[in-house]
């Protein structure tokens, strides 16, 4: 009975573990794509101009 | 749209309509909380009108502050540096577009129907189904918007700030969905599927993590983009960022139970979430560090910049909140803490200090480079800044006093065993000035941030006109053959990030439909104890109007098994006791005492006359006084379709008990009229009618399962 009552526990593990786990292999995910293969350039690169080259002439 | 094409302009008009909302918002939400702040210094302000009292004014100053204001914030953040980030533009414009006025429809529609009392009773969960079922759709809408940007972006690389929007995204996608699983009764109104414990269960995994996901982890992508934007310098350590990501978005998720610690929930859910919490510390302050570890070398910097003051700053209200927040998980530092005050000043150091400051140092950033013009007044920055800085110390520090003193009286007992200050009303009146203090640090917050619109308006106003976006050139990723990403389906997958995270999610929520499902089915997730009785119709009504008025706001009905308590209140509660509460309303803040075991505590008349003015039975009471109460028809056709509803859930109605409710309603509300009148009350006519006899049936009903012996 006293356990029957939090039933809900049994679901919302379930999917505390699922999140985890779907960050975990999103972790590995990345990993395996070659996202933290370089620690350097990816914080530099983010503060570069936005601006990478002079707008094309003639381009509307 | 042509992948290959290499010139495209981002999307800055989107993130323009998102700032001006979050500013809109912003001075929305930081009215109202100086206002419900004001109401509780002083209970006049709650003007004796419905829509204006307190219990419901405060959910639309928390909807608004954290939906409103910093989800609007955050959307600006995301739009902005996202397309830069992905060197792209937003996949969709007219998604964009769906997706910001819809976000604002629902915000309109929160500031409507709040006040008019039309509330689901959970907190921050308050909107009624077709609201938040609109916010579902958003948000999925949102996100394939996102995702589809993500897979047409030209840099391979995903900076980190991303994967705390990607993880924004997929998050409160499950979150918010789990938590509105309502049955409607009627088109404003509806009753959870979950009940009692399980409801709080699932409600403070929800609450937790609105905390998580809305408030912590887009900010700290903002944080990662736009610090070291301003800064001008790469953030401290990549390599921290990713290991204080990865850890973050894997712990807090089990954080939710630290609000519910010494109650009916069982004690392992709760060492649970306590451990977690404590935990969260480590990522938390990862995030810190990283971010003031980004200025070295800058700080002279910081100095005069206010963008770069308020991320300081921004990041130490952080640091404090993510410190204080593990401390307060601790179970025997929230037996003092939980329903004080305390909470509360915890709560606004995060929301003021770290929030509000990440947005304005945003906005001091973004306002001149989106309108290319110069910021029309440094210095007014700068004053903005020490208004805010001491609005949110003022009320912290009134709150931190505030919740220790309360906590502190509530639980004094004198060398005979008897509670030193057994008139709740006195611990109340105790901390009023503290109230004001809050009212005054809010004030001067508003204040600050009303500079903040005058630099912001004189800023677009001086603005060049015509201003046509810049075309930006990046060379697309390479289009290759889906069979050259790999030799089997889910290497070629892999090389899919959209339709991989796409299905990461429907992974998420087929598994969680198939679970919730036999919820609906089987008896076993609410359970019946033989010998007690559900709420009668009209107590049921009754309770509908509690949660209408907000009642949960400042009472409690949960009597924690701590002897200052069980003095005070009677004994600690048990789980049966709310299996028949759907929303549960054990409450987060005792404004006003707990109510677990209220009924059979006063006769009938004196509820009558506390609802038309507290002050005639309680002196110093700080309640509104409800007199419309007395006036208001109940809607006694509406009840049997209730208990239709309840029956449907699992709630031990019979058939019978469906047809005859509204006549059986009719009786009882006459019986306890008629005893009103013999006891004196002031006779208005067809007392019977009147919605307060409903409220009184249902206070009364309060604790009298456990008095008369039907739980042990």
């Amino acid at each position: 009975m006293e356990g029957a009552r939090v039933n809900i526990i049994f679901l919302l593990m379930p999917i505390a573990v699922l999140l985890g786990a779907g960050f975990l292999a999103a972790f590995i995910w990345g990993v395996s794509q070659g996202q933290f293969d370089d620690l350097e350039t990816p914080a530099h690169r983010a503060i570069l101009p936005d601006l990478l080259e002079d707008a094309n002439e003639g381009e509307s | 749209m042509s992948d290959s094409n290499k010139s495209f302009s981002y999307d800055d008009d989107i993130v323009k309509k998102f700032l001006i909302a979050t500013l809109l918002w912003g001075a929305v939400a930081l009215l109202l909380g100086v206002f419900v702040a004001s109401q509780l210094a002083n209970w006049k302000l709650n003007l004796g009108l419905p829509w204006t009292t307190f219990g419901r004014l405060r959910p639309l100053h928390t909807n608004a502050a954290i939906f409103a204001f910093a989800g609007n914030g955050v959307f600006a953040a995301i739009y902005y540096s996202s397309q830069r980030l992905l060197k792209t533009r937003m996949w969709s414009d007219r998604l964009s577009r769906i997706h910001f006025w819809g976000w604002q429809a629902v915000i309109v529609s929160a500031a409507l129907t709040l006040p008019l009392g039309i509330t689901v009773g959970k907190e921050y969960a308050e909107l009624e189904w077709p609201i938040a079922w609109t916010i579902n759709a958003l948000w999925v809408i949102f996100g394939v918007n996102y995702f589809k940007t993500l897979q047409v972006r030209r840099e391979r690389h995903i900076y980190v700030a991303v994967w705390f929007y990607i993880a924004t995204i997929v998050t409160v996608a499950v979150l918010h969905v789990l938590n509105t699983i309502q049955i409607p009764v009627s088109f404003w109104k509806s009753y959870p599927v979950y009940s009692g414990v399980q409801d709080a269960l699932v409600q403070w995994w929800y609450g937790h993590n609105a905390v998580a996901f809305v408030l912590t982890t887009p900010f700290l992508g903002l944080m990662y983009y736009f610090l070291p934007k301003a800064a001008e310098k790469p953030v401290y350590s990549y390599r921290l960022s990713i290991i204080h990501f990865w850890s973050l978005v894997f712990i807090y998720i089990w954080a939710g139970p630290h609000h519910l610690l010494y109650t009916a929930l069982p004690e392992w859910a709760q060492t649970l979430g306590m451990v977690f919490s404590v935990m969260l510390l480590a990522p938390s302050w990862g995030g810190m560090i990283n971010g003031l570890l980004t200025l070295r070398g800058a700080w002279d910097r910081v100095r005069q910049d206010p963008v770069l003051k308020f991320f300081v700053a921004g990041l130490t209200f952080y640091g404090m909140a993510t410190f204080e927040g593990p401390l307060l998980s601790i179970k025997s530092v929230s037996a003092l803490g939980h329903y004080t005050d305390w909470i509360i000043g915890h709560v606004h150091g995060g929301a003021l200090g770290w929030n509000g400051f990440m947005i304005f140092g945003m906005t001091y950033w973004l306002v001149p480079r989106l309108w290319k013009s110069n910021l029309y007044s440094r210095k007014m920055a700068n004053v903005h800044f020490w208004f805010g800085f001491l609005g949110t110390v003022l009320y912290m520090v009134s709150m931190w006093v505030a919740g220790i003193t309360q906590g502190l009286m509530w639980r004094a007992i004198d060398a005979n065993g008897r509670l030193v200050y057994p008139d709740f009303v006195e611990t109340v009146m105790r901390i009023v000035p503290l109230y004001w203090v809050r009212a005054l640090g809010g004030a001067l917050y508003l204040l600050g941030f009303v500079l903040l619109l005058v630099n912001v308006y004189k800023t677009v106003k001086r603005a060049p006109k015509s201003e046509k976006s810049e075309v930006q050139n990046a060379v697309t990723l390479a289009r290759v053959p889906l069979a050259s990403l790999g030799h089997t389906p889910h290497r070629i997958l892999e090389g899919l990030p959209g339709a991989f995270s796409v299905l990461t999610l429907a992974a998420i929520l087929v598994g969680t439909f198939f679970e919730i499902a036999p919820t609906f089915f089987s008896a076993e997730f609410a359970p019946a104890v033989p010998n007690l009785k559900p709420y009668t119709g009209l107590q049921l009504h009754g309770r509908d109007i509690y949660v209408r008025e907000g009642c949960y706001n400042c009472h409690s009905q949960m009597i924690r098994p701590l002897i200052g308590e069980t003095k005070r209140y009677g004994e600690y509660s048990r789980a049966e006791e709310s299996i028949y509460d759907r929303p549960f309303q054990w409450g987060s803040k005792r404004t006003g005492p707990d109510l677990a075991r209220v009924g059979g505590k006063y006769p009938d008349l004196w509820h009558y006359r506390h609802m038309a003015d507290p002050r005639e039975v309680v002196p110093g009471s700080l309640m509104p006084s409800y007199p419309w109460l007395l006036k208001d028809k109940t809607d006694f056709g509406i009840i049997s379709r209730k208990l239709a509803v309840m029956k449907s859930l699992g709630v031990p109605y019979t058939d019978d008990d469906v047809r005859t409710a509204e006549g059986e309603a009719r009786r009882d509300a006459k019986e306890i009229a008629d005893k009103l009148v013999a006891e004196g009350a002031s006779t208005s006519h067809q007392l019977e009618e009147r919605e307060i006899v409903a409220l009184i049936a249902y206070l009364q009903r309060l604790g009298s399962d456990f008095r008369k012996g039907l739980i042990k």
